[in-house]
Formats: C-alpha cells, structure tokens, sequence
C-alpha cells in the first residue's frame, strides 16, 4: 500500500513537473517530445493572444509556429505558455520554455547578466505615449504634470522616469502589474496618458470603447527592439532561432512566398536554390533538414506575409512598416545570405 | 522456534522503548528538514549562478530609477535607492493599516452593536450588511471599489469644487497643503500637552469618583484640551508673531491639479475596501463578545437603575472586551496582512513596490521576499506580544 | 350542591368571544410601534435605516432587473445611445461569455471532462457533508484518496485512457477556481491534522518545528505566499526541473491553509477531555491508533464548523491567484471585459456583479451548513 502511494505521488509529480533540459540539447529535447514549447505574450493584439478556444495568433506566434515549421514540417507543434513579464526570464531560464518570444527587448544587462541569449530583432519597436484627443495635447513636451499609467518591471517604468526628469518635467505614476489593469486604469480616466511600445499603444487602442477618441503622440523616447531570446550555451539551438527569422526575410527579399513556393523550387536563381534546399547542404548544417526554409515559408509565410497579416494592413492595427521595413525599402531589416 | 533462553529480557527492545522511539522519530525529522532546506539553498545558489544574478543586500544602495506616486519622505526616481523605496512601501502599509483599522474598529462595533439591536430595520440592515461583506472576496470588492470609485467621479476638469479649496476628481482629493512657518511646531507640541493632560485628569477624576462619589465631565474636559490648546496656541502665535500656518490651495492648471495635498484614489478604494471588510468581521466578533456577558449582569444592571447606555458602556462592554480583544486582535493582523492586496489596484504599498517593482529591476527574488516576509512577520509578532500584555492586564482577576 | 344555589346562577354558561386585543398592543401596527418606533431614539433609528434602504436598494434593483439587458449578441444591445435606453447589467455578455466563465480555455470537445469532475466533486462533497451518510469513513477515503487521483487523470489527459492530454494553460475560469479551492482543502485537511498534532506532541523538535511552520504561515499575507511559490520555487529545484504553472500557486494555497486548518483542528484537540486519551491507552493503543480511532474522531466533528469557516475563506482567497496570472474566474472576467465587442459602460459592473453572485451563493450556502451542523453539534451536547 504505502509502495503503490509512493509509486503514484512519485508519477503524479513527474508528469506534472519533469520537463527536463540540458545545456547542449536543446533541439534533441524538442524533437524527442515532438512539440515546441514557446513563451509567449499573456495577450498583446498584433504579437501573441489566444482567442477563447485557445488559438494563438500574432507576429511572435507565427515565428514560433515557423520553427515548429522548420523541425517537425508542420506548423501546429507548438505549446504556448503565457508568460507576465515578471515571469518570463526565469521560464527560459528553467527550462520550462524552450524559447521566448514574447515582445522582449533586448538590452545589453539582460543579454549578457541573466543567462540568456538574444537571436535577432524581429520587430524594432520605441515606447510611445496615447493620449484622450480631447486633452488636447498634440507632444509629449505638453505632458508637464500629467499622471502616467504604466506597467511595473518593464524598462518602460525607467524610461518613463528617465524621458520626464531629462526634459525638467513634473508627472504622477501609477504602475499596475497587468497590461490590462494598465490600459482599464487609463480608459477609466484615472490617468491623463497611458505608456508602453508603441505597437502595444496600437494593440491596446483597438480595446478602447472608441479607439478614435485615443492618439498615440509622436515621440518615440527609446529603442525597444524586440526579439526572441534562448538559453545561453546552447549555440546550435540559437542558431536554428536566428537562421528561421532571417530565413523569412531572404524569402521576402527574393519574392518567395507562400502560395508561390512551390513554382520557386524550380527557379533558377541560385539564392532561391540555396534559401529552397534545392542546392547545398546549409539546413543539415545546423540540425535540420534541407528543405528548411521551404517547411517555414509554405506553413507560415515570408516576413512581409506575416507582418501585414497580424499588425500591418491585414490587420486591425494597420501598423506601417517603418523602421521593419527590408533594408533594400529603407528598413532596419536585413538578414545575412543563405551561403 | 525461539526458546526461552533467547527471548528478550524483561525491559522491551530499543525499537519499542519509546524514550529511543522519541528521539529517533526527532533525529529523522530534522534530517528531513535540514536535509530539504540545505537541498533548496544550495539548487538556490547553483540557479542564481547560472542566472547570474547578484546576491546579497548591496542592491538596497542602488540607485532605484523609478517613480512612486505617494511618497511620505522624499524619494525621486533619480536620487533615491531601492533602500528609501523600501520605506516608502512600508510607510504606505503602515498608514492605510493604522488608518484602516481605525475606522473598521468603529464602524464594527456600530454594525456588531446595531446587529442586536431591539429596532427590527436596524438589526437586519446590520445583518445583511455582515452576510454580504463576509461572504465576498475582498480581491473582488477592492476592485468593485476602485473601480466603482473611479468610475463615478468626474475629470479634473469637472472636479467637485468645494469653497476653491477642496477638489474631487477621478485624480483623488486635494486638499490645501499647510506650510509651517516660525512657531508651527509649538501646535503639535500643544496637543501632545492637552493629550497628556487629559490623561492626568482622566486619573484623577476616576480617583475622585472611587473616593468621593463626585463625577466630573471627562469627555468635555477632553475636547477642550485636544483641541482647545492647539487652537490657542495657534491664536496667541497669530497675534504676536504672524500666522505660522498658511495654506497652499491646489489649482487647476493645463490638465491637472498643481500644489496642495493629494489623497489618491487608490489609498482612498484600498482604505474603504478594507475598513468596511474589516468592519464585517470585527461586527460578528463584538456581537459574540457581548452575547457572551450573561443576561444577569445587563438584568442586575437594571435593578441598579443604570440607564441603557450605561449599562452598555460600564457593565456590558468591559466584560465583552475580555472575549472580544484576542479576535479582534487577529482582525487587526488580518487587515495589515490584507493590505498587500492593494497590489491588484496599483496602491504602492511594500508588496507593489518591493516585491513588484524592486523584484524585477533587480531579480533578487531571494532577499526581496525575505525582508518583505521579515516585516510582516514582525508587524504580526510585535502585535500579538502587546495585545498579550494587554489581555493578561484585562483577565478577570479572581481573589 | 342543592337546588337552591342551582337556581341563583349568575354565572355565564356560554363563553364569551374575547374582545381583540388594542390594535396598540398586537398585530402589525403594534408590531410596529415596538420595533420600529418605542422611543424617539428608535424612531430616528429606523428613519435613518429607511432612508438608507431607500438609498441602497432601488438602484441595485433596477441595475439589476428592470434595467438589464438579457438577450443581444454585441455591445449594441448594452450601450445606451444604441439600445435606445438605460441600460443596466448586461446580462447578454455574461451570457455569450458563460463557456469561458466555467471552462476557461479548455477545449470545446472536452468540456464533458470537466462537467464529469464537477459531477464527482459534488459527489464527494456531499458525502462529507451530509453527517447521516452511509459508509461516511470511505467517503473520506474517496474524497482524499480515490477522487484527487481520478480528477487529475481526468483533467489533463492520459494516454492510456486514450483521453487527450489538456495542458494547463488552458484551464480557467470556475475550473481553476474550484481546482484551486478543492487541491486547498484537500492537502490542507490531513497535513493541517498532521501539524496540529505535532503541535500538542510532547516531542520538544516535532513541537518547535509545528510551531515555527504554522506561526510563520500566519505570520505573512497569502499574496507573499503565493509570490514566493512562483518566483520561489523554480529556484530552489534542481536546474532544468520546471514545475507547471498551475501547481505553484496550488502548492501555495495548500501550505498556507494547512496552517490555519492545523490551529482550528487543535482547538478540536484541546477540547477532547484527559481521559478520553488516557482510556485509550489504558486499552494499550499506541499513539496513532490512539489519535486515529479515538482522539481525531471526536474532534473533528468538533470543529467541522471551524472547517467550512476555514475552507470559506480559502475559497475567497483563491481570487488571489488571479494576481499571479493564474485564470481563475476573476481573472477571466478581465480577460474577457477588454473584448471590443462587448466594449459597453456597464460591462465592468455586469462582470463584478456575475463574479459576486458566484461568489456569494457557494460562501453563503457554506456558512449556512456550518451554523446548521454548530446547532445539531450544541444540541447533541445539551441532551
């Protein structure tokens, strides 16, 4: 009897509890439990929500489903695990996800001093303020003395402190933990300005009884490029993350898209041969399969198709590409070569 | 087959002598549990390693970096440390705490008092109010007022105005923020006086009374002293010397209140949530204690020809207090302890900021929750000891 | 006697009916007169009880029923300049929502999963509960044996019994919080017994340590508990040893209302009279048999009240995880009120209200058994 009981409490505690990871292994872990495990937004519009029957969609979604695309050739083995920003370093750090993707920006302390590794900017982004049209206010140099909702443990608490000492004004913070309780406190009146990423301003606004009564203000007070983060130490894993984000970018750079993939296995230009698997051996080189690249356009889409679906013109967020843009357009992204 | 010569001699085995069986049973408790403990700290200190993660109490000297709305010592997100943070936080605890049990104190006894009283409509009005708040999260009506509060106050623009002194907006109360000039301090001197003198008279009026029989007016002398000597004080400053209090009176400037003093609505939902959940329970205990004095004493106190009131106050009270003061102990505790909630209404009490805000800037999870547990764990020893002291004191002394 | 007196009758023979009674002395308006209005204290009493009752109730009313929308398929139907008029509680949202409200995320296919635990949760609680019930010892067994095992299989999914596995990141709502709730009393009850009888043990370690655990518990707010449990408790794993989201917060739970059931089950102790426990070991019980047979049966029923009222307060506790990101009802009502759709000014209030019903029919019910078994216990002791 007290055997059995030992026997299940023991079961019950390892099914519930053994997600085990090893430094080196993470790719082997992933392929030997047949899904990705991937943190992710508790809900931002435009980057990573779950409507009511559990579906994920977004920006940092679909480059979590473009690496399940490229290991397994099927999208769908993908696990999201809704992280607060308090919690999210330290899932990565245990093991409990196997990447972050989760708007995260990505700065040189969390780079280098809580043991994780930043792969590449998949959205460059810039804290931004929303204001009622009816204050009136058209800067964030008109702000003197206003009262600012934020949220607790993000950089965008210091960055708030930092724009409003540097410009010799006076304000009033009231910080929340959740997104939601942020943007209910603003929407409530109790603050004159409501700051977070500008994409976050744009999501966050569709919530709004009439999203037209809100604007978003004009300066961009910091960099925020965010992008997604895996454990340090686990090069190869870190390569596969790296190489799937710009995988999309060469694609849209050389037109391949979802519904043309498959004619563009057939084209001659030898970059599209290269990127497709068509010629050499670049997906086996870092643990994959050759048809990598392919996997990932013809499940998920290049760059350019993602973007407008979930944030840009497809999108209720109707976001410009901007700074996202490809470099040949005047853009901040730029993926090395396929070589 | 044992024969006899092999069986065990008169006294039992050490496996059944139970002073063995003790300190074994002893032994491997705290192997367990030092083995546990020594087992977390040390995955603990691998974790923080490979995290990175600095540990010790250095950070308390670091620069915070950010901003906190109400600060009672002065703190700026520039030159202040998450040390002075921390003492920000645990000065907002202890003032919604202190504040809070203040008014729950009152308002339960009037629900617990009212919950037996002889008019009908009072008495279920209390009893519907104590059913309702008891069995409602406080999570839930914390939110109900923060947001019920919000919602029903008007922009600073349209804020109530009272007399171009007082405004109530959506941003909270303000109110005229005294500025003290020479001689401001003689005012608190003063009513530190009348307190103590109230004291002295209250003691020697009870010393009176036993001896003589003669009443005196306690609670009129009271007012007078409390009151009266700050006025006076203010007074003669005021003639001879010039006004050593003026006001500064907020304003409405661009899109928010400049100058005065500020009561936020958070500080006011947190406070009101708790004092009337409070109140619900502090209502059952008081009722409890007074059910508990047997009807001789109210009947005897009648045939004395006491008065309703009096034999409330003088028979009735001082003996429910005896059955009263150790739950409505646990009630206090229970109230400081529930102040963390203020956490989901963005209150920045010690939890919010230090072990929200402080936590994440620096990641030293261990410290931060260790020193905030520390203080709550204080508060709650600390406590207990006076109202031990307090309750032997107010033990029926038997012959 | 004799005739004579037979005939000098001035007595009656029919009774009289009795005259009513003063309308002063009984009936409604005396009733009145002295409850509601014997003193002028009492009268301004009551003015001030009527005027707040006039001040308090209609609007409750009216918000709501008279004014509350009960059927519409978005914002339109709630919001005033739509609708064409006040509009009170939305009843309509709460309504198109209720799936989310119950199950959280979980999948629409395996929704009769959880319908079935409810169903054997009921059945558990009302085993428990009800003190004539047949075979009540196996009941406990079921209850914190059998039934926390076929729970867990039930939830997320085992392949054996070909039942998909349900990660919980999709639990929320009523699921979470009456998981939460039942995991609570479930470890909290026999690890609570546990503490409680290290406290009164004579072993000085086994006293201190009960004594350090549940002072300690009590000592700090839950919310720090909680925290601790989720920032905490990855730390003090081995590296690469994740623990589920969900159970973090339900360890906490567990361990800090082990704690204040281990102080109502000591009063149960205390209150078991010396020789109860010296008779049992004059029968030569050791001392498990002593407490198992003897001591905890007694006390228990005891402090059965002290249990629901415990158990009441764990349930309104468990709001609590909502702070920590966990999706129990409260914290699905406020993922669910930002949806746009439904974006209409009574919708905060409409989902406060829900959750307060909720809320207030499970923890009113409770109170109500625990005061019904307090007056069958007192009479059972009056004889």
């Amino acid at each position: 009897m007290k055997r059995m009981i030992a026997t299940i409490a023991i079961g019950l505690a390892a099914s519930l509890s053994a997600t085990a990871a090893s430094a080196q292994a993470t790719l082997n872990n992933v392929k030997q439990k047949g899904f990705l495990t991937c943190g992710s937004n508790t809900g931002l519009a435009g980057f990573g929500v779950p409507d009511a029957q559990g579906n994920w969609t977004g920006l940092d979604v679909d480059l979590c489903r473009a690496i399940a695309a490229a290991i397994f050739n099927d999208p769908t083995k993908v696990r999201f695990i809704p992280l607060s920003a308090k919690d999210r370093f330290t899932a990565l750090q245990s093991g409990e996800v196997d990447v972050l993707v989760r708007n995260t920006t990505w700065t040189m302390s969390r780079d280098t001093q809580l043991g994780l590794d930043f792969t590449g900017v998949n959205y460059y982004d810039g804290q931004g303020f929303m204001v009622r049209k009816k204050l009136g206010v058209s800067s964030a140099k008109e702000l003197n003395g206003a009262s600012v909702c934020t949220q607790q443990g993000t950089t965008t608490e210091l960055n708030l402190a930092d724009y409003f000492r540097a410009n010799n004004m006076k304000y009033e913070v009231v910080a929340f933990v959740g997104a939601d309780e942020t943007f209910d406190a603003y929407n409530a009146g109790r603050c004159d300005a409501f700051t977070t990423d500008a994409s976050g301003l744009y999501a966050t606004r569709l919530k709004a009884a009439s999203p037209e009564e809100h604007i978003v203000l004009p300066e961009i007070i910091s960099k925020e490029p965010l992008g997604p983060s895996v454990r340090h130490g686990d090069n190869q894993w870190g390569d596969i993350v790296r190489w799937t984000h710009y995988a999309m970018l060469n694609a849209e750079e050389l037109g391949v898209t979802k519904a043309n993939v498959d004619q563009m296995t057939k084209n001659d230009n030898p970059e599209i041969k290269r990127l497709l698997g068509s010629e050499g051996k670049f997906g086996e080189a870092i643990g994959l399969t050759n048809d990598w690249a392919l996997r990932i356009v013809k499940h998920v889409g290049n760059y350019a198709e993602i973007f407008e679906k979930n944030v840009g013109s497809g999108s209720q967020l109707k976001i410009q590409r901007g700074q996202n843009a490809l470099w040949t357009k005047g853009g901040l992204q730029y993926a090395p070569p396929v070589r | 087959m044992p024969t006899i010569a092999e069986q065990a001699p008169a006294r039992a085995s050490l496996l059944y002598d139970p002073k063995v069986r003790a300190i074994a049973y002893q032994v491997v408790l705290t192997v367990v549990v030092v083995g546990l403990i020594y087992t977390a700290a040390s995955n603990a200190v691998a974790n923080l390693r490979a995290a990175r993660i600095a540990s010790g109490f250095g950070f308390l000297n670091t620069t915070s970096g950010f901003d906190i709305n109400q600060t009672l010592i002065p703190y700026s997100a520039a030159g202040s440390t998450y040390g002075e943070a921390f003492i920000v936080g645990l000065l907002n605890t202890l003032v919604v705490a202190v504040i809070g049990i203040f008014f729950a104190t009152i308002l339960g006894f009037t629900v617990g008092i009212a919950r037996l009283s002889k008019n009908w409509m009072i008495s279920k009005l209390a009893m519907v109010y104590v059913e309702v708040i008891r069995n409602l999260p406080l999570l839930l009506q914390l939110l109900f007022w923060y947001v019920a509060v919000l919602a029903a106050l008007p922009g600073p623009r349209q804020a109530v105005n009272v007399g171009d002194m007082f405004f109530l907006s959506n941003r909270g109360l303000l109110l005229p923020a005294p500025i003290l000039h020479t001689g401001a301090r003689l005012i608190p001197a003063a009513f530190v006086i009348g307190i103590v003198a109230t004291i002295v008279f209250a003691r020697w009026a009870r010393r009176q009374q036993e001896a003589t029989g003669r009443q005196y007016p306690v609670g009129l002398t009271a007012v007078g002293l409390i009151l009266g000597l700050p006025i006076l004080v203010w007074l003669l400053i005021g003639l001879f010397v010039g006004n050593p209090i003026t006001f500064d009176v907020p304003r409405l400037q661009g899109f928010n209140f400049r100058g005065g003093m500020q009561v936020f609505p958070e500080f006011v939902a947190l406070l009101v949530g708790l004092t009337t959940y409070t109140a619900g329970f502090i209502a059952e205990v008081v009722r409890a204690g007074i059910l508990a004095v047997s009807k001789g004493q109210t009947e005897a106190a009648s045939a004395l020809g006491l008065r309703p009131g009096h034999i409330l106050r003088l028979v009735v009270i001082p003996q429910a207090m005896r059955v009263i003061i150790p739950p409505l102990t646990s009630q206090y505790l229970n109230l400081t302890k529930n102040s963390s909630l203020a956490v989901a209404i963005g209150y920045p009490d010690l939890v919010q900021i230090f072990m929200g805000t402080v936590l994440n800037q620096t990641g030293q999870a261990v410290e931060v929750v260790a020193i905030t547990m520390a203080v709550y764990l204080t508060i709650s020893l600390l406590t207990s000891a006076v109202m031990n002291v307090y309750n032997r004191r107010m033990a029926i002394v038997e012959r | 006697m004799n005739a004579a007196t037979e005939t000098l009758r001035f007595v009656r023979a029919q009774e009289v009916d009795a005259a009513p009674p003063p309308n002063l002395v009984r009936g409604p308006l005396a009733w009145i007169r002295e409850n509601l209005f014997s003193g002028p204290v009492n009268t301004i009493l009551t003015l001030i009880a009527l005027y707040l009752i006039y001040i308090l109730f209609p609007p409750i009313i009216r918000f709501l029923f008279i004014d509350a929308v009960w059927t519409g398929s978005n914002r339109d139907a709630c919001r005033p300049d739509t609708a064409g008029h006040a509009v009170g509680a939305c009843w309509a949202y709460i309504w198109s929502k209720l799936n989310y409200f119950i199950y959280g995320s979980y999948p629409a296919a395996e929704r009769w999963r959880v319908n079935l635990f409810f169903l054997l949760l009921a059945v558990g609680v009302a085993w428990m509960l009800w003190l004539d019930a047949p075979k009540r010892a196996w009941g406990a067994v079921y209850f914190f044996a059998v039934f926390p095992i076929l729970a867990f299989v039930l939830l997320t999914g085992s392949d054996w019994l070909r039942l998909s596995h349900v990660p919980t990141s999709l639990w929320g709502g009523i699921l979470v919080t009456i998981v939460v709730s039942t995991v609570g009393i479930v470890f909290a009850l026999p690890l609570g017994i546990v503490l409680a009888l290290g406290r009164r043990s004579k072993l000085p370690i086994i006293r201190i340590f009960s004594v350090i655990f549940i002072e300690f518990v009590r000592g700090v707010p839950l919310i720090t508990v909680l925290f601790m449990a989720n920032t905490m408790l990855p730390l003090f794993l081995p590296e690469g040893v994740t623990v589920d989201r969900l159970l973090r917060p339900l360890v906490g739970v567990a361990i800090f209302a082990s704690a204040y059931m281990a102080e109502v089950v000591r009063g149960g102790l205390q209150a078991i009279p010396k020789g109860q426990y010296e008779g049992a070991m004059s029968l030569g019980l050791n001392y498990w048999q002593m407490n198992v047979f003897i001591v905890l049966p007694q006390a228990l029923k005891i402090v059965i009240p002290g249990i629901v009222n415990t158990f009441i307060g764990l349930f309104k506790d468990t709001t609590l995880v909502a702070i920590v990101g966990i999706f129990d009802l409260i914290r699905t009502i406020e993922a669910s009120r930002v949806d746009p759709n439904w974006s209409a000014p009574t919708i905060n209030a409409t989902g406060y209200a829900f959750a307060a019903m909720f809320y207030f029919v499970f923890c009113w019910g409770m109170s109500r058994y625990s005061i019904a078994v307090e007056r069958r216990l007192a009479a059972g002791q009056h004889r």
